[in-house]
C-alpha cells in the first residue's frame, strides 16, 4: 500500500468522522448506514457502460440524499419504511447487476491501485465536507436543538439539511473504494457514536470522532494489505471494537 | 428601521383573518388581532387549540392564509415549547450560543453579559445541555433570544416542566426583561392568574374561533366556561 493511498484514506476518514457526528446526533444512524447501499446499482450501471464506477455511485448517492431530504419532513415511519424497502432493494438489484471480483470489491472495498480520477475527487470532496462541517457546525447545532429557533436567526433550515445530506452522500462515495457499499456507512457512524459517549462538548466530539476514524482506517488498511484481504472488514471490526471498549469504560 | 415606525401608533404586529390548514384540517380560522409596541399579549386556550401553530406561523415556519404584518425591520426572539432533547448529547450551552456569533466568533464577555441578564453563569453553560434543569434550559433559550437584541419576544409556555419556585422566577425574569428592554411580549400560558395579572391583552383560541381583548373582557367566567368546556377558576392577585 502506497503512502499516497494511505494519506488519501486518512483524509476520507477525517471527513467521515466529522459528518458522522451530526448523523449520530440527528438520530439517523440507521438511515445513514443504509444510505451507502444505494451506491451498488450505480456502480453496476457504470461498469456496464464502461465508465468509472465512482460516477455511477456518486449519482445514485446524491439522488438518495435528495430522497431522504424530501421525505424527512414527513413522519419518521415513512422514512424508515422507505429506507428499509428502497435502500435494501437497491442493494439487491445492484448485486444482480454486478458479478465476481467486481461485486466483492464493491461490497467490501478493494486494494487495487488508485486512479487519478479518484485522487482528485477524494481530495476535493474531503476538503469540501470538512470545511462544511467546521464552518456550519454551530448552525447545525441550533437546527438540531430547534429548527424553529434556527429559522428566527436567519438559517435556511431546509437548505442546510439538503446540503448536509448531500455532503453525507459524498462522504459515502469517498470511502467506497476502501470500505465498499456495505461497510462505508459504518465508518461514518461508529467513530461518531463512540465519540458521543466519551465527549462533553462539540469540539471534543468532533476531535475524537475524526481521530478515531483516521486511526482505525490507517491501522485497518495496513493490516488488510498485510493479509492481502479487502480493507473494509478490518477497518469496521476495529471501529466496532473501540466502540465496545468505550461502552465498557463508561459503564464502570 | 425608520423612526416613525418606532414612535408612531402603527401596530408592531397586525394579524387579519389568519387561517391555517394542515391538509383537510383547519387549525385556526379568521384569527384577527393587533399588537402595539410594548404590550404584553397572552395567548390562552385549551390543548390543541392552535396556540403553538399560531406562533410558528408568526415566525414564518409554516404557511398561512390571510394577512400577517410585522412592522418593518422587527427582530424577534423565539423561545419554543419544552424541547425534547436527548440528555446524552455532548452539546454545551456555549456550543449552542456560539451560533449567535458570526463564524463562531463570540467573546466570553458578550456571552457572560447575555447569560447574566437571565441569571445564568458561564460555568453552568459549559455543562452539557442535558444536565441543565428545566428552568436553566429555558433561561438559556431566553439568553439566546436576547442576544439577537429583539424587539419582540415570543414565548411558548416558558414555565412548562419547571418546578413552582422556578416558574415564579421565570415569570419575574420575563417581566423584568420586558420593562428594562422595552420589549413587546407574546406569551402562551396556561396560568390564568399570571395572565390576569400581567397581560395587557389576551388572545383566547378555541375550536377554530378566537377572542381578543383586554383581560377583564376575556377572562370572564362565562367565556372561560365556553372555551374550556368546564368552569375555570383562577386566583386574582390583589394589587
Amino acid at each position: 500500500m502506497s503512502i499516497e493511498t494511505l494519506a488519501l484514506s486518512a483524509t476520507m476518514a477525517l471527513a467521515a468522522g466529522l459528518i458522522g457526528c451530526f448523523a449520530v446526533m440527528r438520530r439517523m444512524a440507521l438511515a445513514g448506514d443504509a444510505l451507502s447501499h444505494v451506491a451498488l446499482p450505480g456502480i453496476g450501471v457504470a461498469l456496464a457502460l464502461h465508465i468509472h464506477p465512482l460516477f455511477g455511485a456518486v449519482a445514485m448517492l446524491l439522488f438518495a440524499g435528495l430522497l431522504v431530504w424530501a421525505i424527512e419532513d414527513r413522519s419518521h415511519l415513512a422514512l424508515e419504511t422507505i429506507i428499509g424497502v428502497v435502500f435494501s432493494g437497491a442493494l439487491a438489484i445492484g448485486s444482480l447487476m454486478t458479478t465476481g471480483e467486481d461485486l466483492i470489491e464493491a461490497l467490501f472495498g478493494g486494494t487495487r491501485t488508485i486512479s487519478q480520477t479518484e485522487i482528485i475527487f477524494g481530495v476535493l470532496t474531503a476538503f469540501a465536507v470538512t470545511a462544511f462541517v467546521l464552518m456550519r457546525r454551530h448552525a447545525l447545532i441550533v437546527t438540531l436543538v430547534s429548527p424553529d429557533i434556527a429559522r428566527t436567526i436567519g438559517i435556511d433550515v431546509r437548505r442546510l439539511n439538503l446540503i448536509y445530506l448531500e455532503m453525507f452522500a459524498l462522504t459515502v462515495a469517498l470511502g467506497l473504494r476502501y470500505l465498499g457499499v456495505l461497510l462505508m456507512g459504518s465508518l461514518i457512524i461508529i467513530p461518531a457514536a463512540t465519540a458521543k459517549r466519551v465527549s462533553r462538548n462539540l469540539t471534543q466530539m468532533l476531535t475524537v470522532a475524526s481521530a478515531l476514524a483516521i486511526l482505525v482506517t490507517v491501522i485497518g488498511s495496513l493490516t488488510a494489505a498485510h493479509f492481502h484481504r479487502p480493507t473494509g472488514p478490518f477497518i469496521v471490526t476495529l471501529a466496532a471494537a473501540v466502540f465496545f471498549l468505550s461502552a465498557l469504560w463508561r459503564n464502570e | 428601521m425608520s423612526e416613525e415606525h418606532v414612535t408612531g401608533e402603527q401596530p408592531i404586529l397586525d394579524v387579519n383573518r389568519l387561517t391555517i390548514r394542515f391538509g383537510p384540517a383547519t387549525i385556526l380560522k379568521d384569527v384577527t388581532f393587533r399588537v402595539s409596541r410594548g404590550e404584553s399579549v397572552a395567548v390562552i386556550g385549551p390543548n390543541g387549540s392552535g396556540k403553538t401553530v399560531l406562533f410558528r406561523a408568526l415566525i414564518g415556519a409554516i404557511p398561512s392564509e390571510g394577512t400577517m404584518k410585522w412592522a418593518p425591520g422587527i427582530r424577534f426572539g423565539y423561545v419554543p415549547q419544552k424541547l425534547d432533547l436527548a440528555r446524552d448529547l455532548p452539546i454545551t450551552g456555549v456550543d449552542f450560543l456560539r451560533a449567535r456569533g458570526h463564524g463562531g466568533q463570540l467573546t466570553d464577555a458578550a456571552m457572560t453579559e447575555a447569560l447574566g441578564a437571565v441569571g445564568l453563569t458561564l460555568a453552568a453553560c459549559r455543562q452539557s445541555v442535558g444536565s441543565l434543569s428545566g428552568g436553566q434550559f429555558q433561561r438559556l433559550l431566553i439568553a439566546f433570544a436576547l442576544m439577537g437584541d429583539p424587539d419582540v419576544l415570543l414565548l411558548d409556555e416558558p414555565t412548562a416542566g419547571v418546578d413552582e419556585p422556578g416558574q415564579e422566577r421565570l415569570n419575574e425574569l420575563i417581566q423584568r426583561l420586558q420593562a428594562e428592554r422595552k420589549l413587546t411580549v407574546l406569551l402562551i400560558s396556561h396560568d390564568l392568574s399570571v395572565v390576569h395579572q400581567h397581560a395587557t391583552h389576551v388572545l383566547c383560541l378555541s375550536a377554530g374561533t378566537a377572542h381578543f381583548g383586554e383581560p377583564t373582557t376575556i377572562l370572564t367566567p362565562e367565556l372561560l366556561h365556553e372555551v374550556y368546556g368546564t368552569p375555570v377558576a383562577f386566583h386574582v392577585h390583589e394589587h
